[in-house]
């Protein structure tokens, strides 16, 4: 493990085994229980628990006022929370798909992200919007997407991705005890097992997997930390959310001696962790499920350009989605699989 | 640790609500007992102090206003600045009816009046149109941006109907705090069109918020007549299918105002949830500094101005109370003075430091 890795992981109790699901569920349970300020609202996240279980029990555990449902209402939602933030509450609002996030985007850019900034800190509005996002799960066009970089792009608002279940229980605890309003994009493809991409192999469960064991209780990864999944020498790749473990399966498989870093959180960015790594390497692999044109793989390519360029061996490669919309037949033609990844480290060690 | 009764409300208001009473469930509910209420006696009975410190309290407003209107002339505001002028009965009937301390306020970008009619410095009110560091936001927000957390006064947005739905989570903070205290929330008839605006009615009524929702009616969204843009031109009814009562006021009459809020406020402290308020007023001056007000004619503005105007009406009952006219003269003399002094304090404070630009942005800077 890295030095970044070592830092970061400080465990609070006896570590089992769980799903992405079961630690996020675990994290908002702790974070209700030990501030009371913490609210859970958001379509059917109350009664029923989520669609993918997120809150299950929650609402039966710590009430109606803490965990409940919404109207079919986005900006309403997220305004509210807001607004509750502004007053000084906690709120954990979900939306139930990055694809519904839209109708909230108004008050999430003009309302959420400048509170801070135009009250000149007189008022914030401290709130983790919970979302899950990309695709894997032949949901099409409205139930695929991946939005960040519509929300990097937004001064004010940070954007979280985990992937793995330790981190996700330690990137939201973070997330919510964090001041400025946190957009918490959950990879559902791996909601409930780590998946490298082979779409026709069995699914496997996150149980026995080394970033499944996670710690009883609280404890947090630090937003704006990467995560060195991989160390090595011949390529640097970037990635978050699913491709993490796409990019890990190829460079095991290839037997490429890739270091693999997983940012965890595009705003704000470790920008040293990967600066020193392409210094170190002179290549550099992005990697991202979102389509490509101004993806947010293009400001990590201008970035590493500014800063690295006269270490650079090779151009910048993207590996991304393509500048089309989801589609749902033509799923896994879609979606940056092992191939095309593949092909990237060869093109990127070619050269 | 919480109420019980935000418990329940917030999971099952709607079963909550309508078991409150067998009326209540029927077609009348409490849409127009507010109203009816409100009718038996539309006056707030004021003694002549009381009055002269409303009408104070408006003529501030104006005199700010005027001044900021020549500012803007002279080039020291920059940017959007919407007047106040001919609404200032509806910020200072309202607000004087709120406890201060306790309830909150939220606004859209026509601010200025409503921060006056809290108490807020005048100088540093006009500091942060002029953009100043010495502004109430350090010169970060400007004219539509304001804040002040003593006040509980949550701004100034800038954004069309944006701020309903924030209002909306203030006044589930107060529910769920059990501080007693209720959220204010202004809008025009212009936003009253906004989707997210009914996205928050419902809310509201379904979790039994104490909000009183307000339409500031000054008949023209911008640049479009009511008339133009709205289906249903009286707002006031416009919560029906939310089950939220409504009120029609005229805004033009301080008194009037006050005691309608007098009757809304009551409602919403009691528990019974939100009410929305329809203020029929009348902006005298343009929608910002750059609208011409081509879209209606002179004989309107002057008309309002002569018959309905709400500090000249004012100014006739106090004088009727027999209030000495050289008083009121001096208040005008006394006005002006603190307005010219917020004016040159707002001239002569220094800009904010180039620093200041990525300061306020995140907790820390990355």
């Amino acid at each position: 493990m890295s030095e970044v890795e070592s830092i970061s992981r400080t465990p609070a109790g006896d570590t089992r085994d769980l799903t992405m699901i079961e630690a996020i569920n675990e994290a908002l349970d702790i974070m209700l229980e030990r501030d009371p300020d913490v609210i859970l609202l958001g379509e059917d996240i109350g009664y029923f628990g989520g669609v993918f279980r997120a809150t299950a029990g929650l609402q039966e555990k710590h009430g109606k006022t803490r965990v409940f449902d919404t109207p079919i209402s986005e900006c309403g939602i997220i305004g509210v929370a807001v607004g509750m933030g502004a007053y000084g509450l906690r709120p954990v609002p979900e939306i139930q798909f990055a694809d519904y996030i839209y109708p909230g985007l108004d008050q999430l850019v003009s309302e959420a992200a400048r509170l801070r900034y135009r009250s000149a800190a007189e008022f914030i509005a401290p709130m983790t919007v919970r979302t899950p996002f990309g695709g894997g799960i032949f949901g099409g066009q409205t139930h695929s997407q991946s939005p960040e970089a519509l929300f990097t792009h937004v001064a004010g608002l940070k954007t979280v991705v985990p992937s793995t279940p330790y981190d996700a229980k330690g990137l939201l605890i973070a997330a919510i005890e964090d001041n400025d309003p946190v957009i918490f994009f959950e990879p559902k493809r791996i909601y409930n097992g780590p998946f490298d991409g082979y779409y026709d192999q069995p699914t496997r469960p996150w149980k026995g997997h080394p970033d499944a064991h996670v710690p009883e209780g609280h404890y947090t990864v630090s937003l704006g930390q990467a995560r060195i999944v991989r160390a090595g020498d011949a390529l640097t790749v970037l990635a978050y959310g699913t491709m993490v473990h796409v990019a890990e399966a190829v460079c095991r498989q290839k037997a490429v001696d890739a270091e693999i870093i997983d940012l965890r959180t595009l705003v704000p960015l470790d920008i040293e962790a990967i600066e020193k790594s392409v210094r170190k390497t002179g290549r550099c692999l992005i990697v991202h499920e979102a389509t490509r044109t101004s993806g947010f793989g293009a400001e990590l390519s201008a970035l590493v350009t500014e800063r690295c360029f006269y270490h650079l061996e090779a151009p910048v490669e993207r590996v991304t989605g393509f500048d089309t919309p989801y589609p749902h037949s033509l799923e896994w033609a879609y979606f940056p699989g092992p191939v095309r990844v593949g092909e990237g480290i060869d093109k990127l060690l070619s050269e | 640790m919480k109420s019980a009764s935000v418990e329940s409300a917030a999971a099952s208001a709607p079963s909550d609500k309508n078991s409150a009473s067998e009326d209540s469930a029927g077609e009348n509910f409490e849409l127009r007992s507010l109203q009816d209420r409100f009718s038996e006696s539309s006056r707030f009975d004021a003694d002549s102090d009381y009055l002269l410190h409303l009408y104070e309290q408006m003529l501030l407003i104006r005199r700010f206003e005027e001044k900021a209107g020549q500012l803007y002339g002279l080039g020291l505001i920059g940017g959007f600045c919407h007047l106040y002028i001919g609404q200032e009965a509806v910020a200072v009937g309202l607000q004087s009816a709120l406890q201060e301390g306790k309830d909150s306020v939220i606004t859209g970008y026509r601010d200025h009046g409503h921060m006056l009619a809290y108490g807020i410095d005048p100088k540093i009110i006009m500091a942060e149109l002029t953009g100043r560091q010495a502004g109430i936001s350090h010169g970060k927000g400007g004219s539509m941006h304001m804040f002040s957390t003593e006040h509980a006064f949550y701004g100034g947005h800038g954004i069309v109907g944006a701020q309903v739905s924030l209002g909306g989570g203030l006044a589930f903070g107060h529910k769920y705090r059990g501080d007693g205290g209720i959220c204010l929330a202004y809008f025009g008839d212009g936003a009253a069109n906004q989707g997210q605006v009914y996205e928050t009615f419902n809310m509201a009524s379904l979790w039994n918020l104490p909000i009183v929702f307000v339409v500031e009616n000054n008949e023209y969204a911008m640049g479009t007549a009511v008339k133009r843009s709205s289906a249903e031109t009286e707002f006031y009814r416009r919560g029906t299918a939310f089950r939220i009562p409504g009120m029609k006021v005229n805004g033009m009459d301080v008194l009037e105002v006050r005691q309608a809020a007098e009757v809304a406020f009551a409602h919403v402290r009691e528990g019974n949830g939100p009410v929305l308020m329809e203020l029929n007023t009348y902006r005298y001056r343009g929608h910002s500094m750059s609208d011409p007000a081509k879209y209606r004619t002179r004989e309107e503005v002057q008309n309002m101005r002569e018959n309905s105007d709400p500090i000249e009406g004012a100014k006739a009952e106090l004088i009727k109370m027999g209030i000495d006219e050289e008083k009121l003269k001096d208040i005008d003399k006394r006005i002006r003075a603190q307005v010219a002094e917020a004016a040159d304090f707002a001239e002569s404070s220094p800009l904010p430091d180039a620093s200041e630009l990525y300061t306020d942005v995140l907790v820390e800077s990355y």
